[in-house]
């Protein structure tokens, strides 16, 4: 970092002076939450015994013969409390929210896992909750709203631009500039403004120091390969985090290709974007050549966000962690073989990561190790997989 | 002297305070725009702020939304904006014109550029809403070099010992913002704004306005006694978003700026 909350010339504070405050409050008060040895020990402890972890390391032996090649290891995230990996962040922001007296959560949502996940500790910790979400993702992730509003949150629909993550986010900022005082936003990815994107890392990162210790106990020495799928980004974060300093594991992270790339009609930030500033941080934007922001497409509404956390931005350029695309055929292709060869439904976002894997995995030695953060399980998805094989027969 | 210093002087002069007015741009054109921005400074309007359409206005209640919407779908671009501004210029050579922006437009149009471009158009500065005081020195120089305001927000969150810092290297106006929300038209105003007005006049080198939520002459001149001008922005932009034609809409717009402009100079 060359600049206090930036990752190169990504990252940034790009918000409304209103909102500025309580950004600089946040900051002091993670800093000293980190730092509190009696914070982070119940942090811990609700992470084992609420939460349930560590989660497995497992090593998908049916598929990996079915693929011939590399070994693949699926790195359980859907076994979390709530379904995905979305809880390691929520359950930090809400003790954060606690140790600051705050009483009441907002939160954007997509797939809506991230929405669940919040509605889940307001109820755990006693706080009023609020989570915005797009009117598309309402219809396509119904059962997530059915979850939230029986854990007691108020889900409050979005209809303004493209009705989905983004403008959820959008709303949502909207709301907590009106209400910062008593207000604790919690983002669901590495993305927004300082300390947001560092802050959520730091949370997600448990997913990569657990694989990292499980895959040099079960394979003895470090994968070739670690795969994760990148909306905003912080599943992939959390995983690479434990891994960017072992220079000879390869990271690679799967952005939503959507109907294609050349197509137009994708989520691909990095691969199909360019440097914008949107929901208070720099970095690839999804936009026209006028600058306002494009409409994403993508069959997992999790990965159907225009922008990608700046740490992302930056370790793309600096060659780092690659960035692929997989598109919605592929991705829902995964979602099945997965389901036919080890009895996991994964959440369509994770197809994306295991998509690569399956490109990647034959063409691959058989003494070579891949690890796929599986981030979601995929019960939500179930009517969108449906829909989609339904349009495309 | 530049032309927003000029305004508040001769506001001084006459006993009266400014009246800043926001006109989204492109609602629902740019043809419109121009008209409304020129009878607008017919009507009394002492400053013109042009908002430059986004498609996620996060600082922006329904209103601006709404009208930033009619806006792109009519395809305006900012290179439209900056070409009306040049000929609004021409019409009235002494009114301060201030672009109003989220910065990914101005990014994605070029920062350098675009500031040569407002030169060219006799545009006078730059507020940018998504910008604030860490991030502005990536604008900020490359505004002064060329004589181009950079008009900074204090918010009622905005502690006085941050409110100092930014006042500091302020140049044209400071920008209170009346409200903890977003922008649009408030039945009240805060009961502490007064004390926040005066403190922030007590510090600034530069004139205070303050805007968001002021919608009445009489609201105007509540907030006004504490401050050295105000902004009015949703409640032009409501009567253009509920007008059956840009020309009812203009002219109720006119109506209110002659009635908000009256109640300043009282």
């Amino acid at each position: 970092m060359i600049k206090k909350g930036h990752y190169g010339i990504y990252g940034g504070q790009y918000v409304a002076e209103t909102l500025m405050p309580a950004l600089h409050e946040l900051e002091k008060s993670y800093r000293q939450f980190i730092h509190d040895k009696a914070a982070i020990r119940e942090f811990k402890h609700y992470l084992a015994d609420y939460v349930g972890r560590p989660t497995p390391l497992y090593f998908a032996e049916r598929l990996t013969s079915y693929l011939g090649g590399a070994q693949i290891y699926l790195k359980r995230e859907d076994l979390n409390h709530t379904g995905a990996h979305k809880v390691n962040n929520t359950l930090g922001q809400a003790l954060l929210a606690k140790y600051m007296g705050k009483r009441r959560l907002i939160a954007e949502t997509g797939a809506g896992m991230h929405g669940v996940a919040t509605a889940t500790m307001a109820a755990r910790f006693g706080m009023e909750c609020e989570v915005f979400m797009g009117q598309e993702d309402i219809e396509r992730q119904a059962p997530n709203v059915e979850r939230m509003l029986v854990l007691g949150a108020k889900v409050t629909t979005v209809n303004s631009g493209s009705a989905t993550l983004k403008d959820a986010m959008n709303e949502a900022i909207r709301n907590w500039i009106a209400t910062v005082e008593d207000t604790f936003y919690v983002i669901g990815t590495v993305a927004g403004p300082h300390p947001y994107p560092e802050m959520v890392r730091y949370f997600q990162s448990v997913i990569g120091k657990e694989s990292r210790r499980q895959i040099l106990s079960k394979a003895g020495r470090l994968p070739n390969e670690v795969i994760a799928c990148v909306g905003g980004g912080s599943n992939a974060m959390g995983i690479f985090a434990g891994f960017l300093k072992d220079r000879e594991v390869a990271l690679i992270g799967v952005e939503a290709g959507g109907s294609g790339v050349a197509s137009g009609f994708h989520a691909a930030s990095i691969n199909g974007g360019r440097l914008g500033v949107l929901h208070g941080n720099k970095t690839y934007l999804l936009q026209d050549n006028n600058g306002q922001v494009r409409p994403t497409h993508s069959a997992s509404a999790g990965l159907d966000y225009p922008g990608v956390g700046p740490e992302h931005a930056f370790l793309h350029e600096i060659g780092r962690v690659h960035y692929t695309v997989i598109d919605d055929d592929e991705a829902v292709a995964a979602f099945d073989l997965l389901c036919q060869q080890e009895g996991i439904i994964p959440a369509l976002e994770s197809a994306h990561a295991l998509a690569e894997a399956i490109r990647r995995a034959p063409s691959m030695a058989a003494d070579k190790t891949i690890i796929v953060n599986l981030s979601g399980r995929g019960d939500k998805d179930m009517q969108s997989v449906r829909a989609y094989k339904k349009e495309m027969q | 002297m530049s032309r927003i210093e000029a305004i508040f002087g001769q506001c001084q002069q006459e006993k009266r305070k400014a009246l800043t007015v926001f006109i989204s741009a492109g609602n629902p054109n740019i043809a419109a725009s121009e008209k409304l921005a020129l009878a607008l400074a017919d009507a009394g309007a002492d400053i013109i702020e042009l908002g430059v359409p986004f498609s996620d206005p996060m600082a922006d209640g329904p209103v601006i939304q709404a009208a930033a919407n009619r806006a792109l779908a009519a395809g305006t671009r900012l290179s439209d904006i900056i070409a009306m501004a040049q000929r609004i210029r021409l019409a009235a050579p002494h009114i301060p014109l201030i672009l109003f922006s989220y910065y990914n437009v101005i990014l994605s149009y070029g920062v350098e550029k675009l500031a040569d471009d407002c030169v060219k158009a006799g545009i006078d500065g730059w507020l940018v809403v998504d910008v604030p005081f860490e991030e502005s020195a990536e604008i900020q120089p490359i505004l002064k070099k060329r004589g181009l305001s950079l008009i900074p927000l204090v918010a009622p969150t905005t502690s006085l010992e941050r409110a100092r810092k930014i006042v500091k290297r302020a140049d044209g106006f400071v920008y209170y913002v009346t409200v903890k929300g977003v922008t649009g038209v408030r039945m009240e105003l805060p009961a502490d704004l007064q004390r926040k007005l005066n403190a922030l006049r007590e510090v600034s080198p530069v004139p205070v306005v303050a805007g968001f939520g002021i919608a009445t002459p009489e609201m105007a001149k509540i907030t006004v006694a504490h401050a050295d001008g105000i902004v009015v922005g949703s409640a032009l932009v409501r009567l253009m978003n509920e007008a059956k034609t840009p020309e009812s809409g203009i002219a109720r717009c006119r109506e209110l700026t002659t009635a908000l402009a009256a109640a300043l100079r009282d």
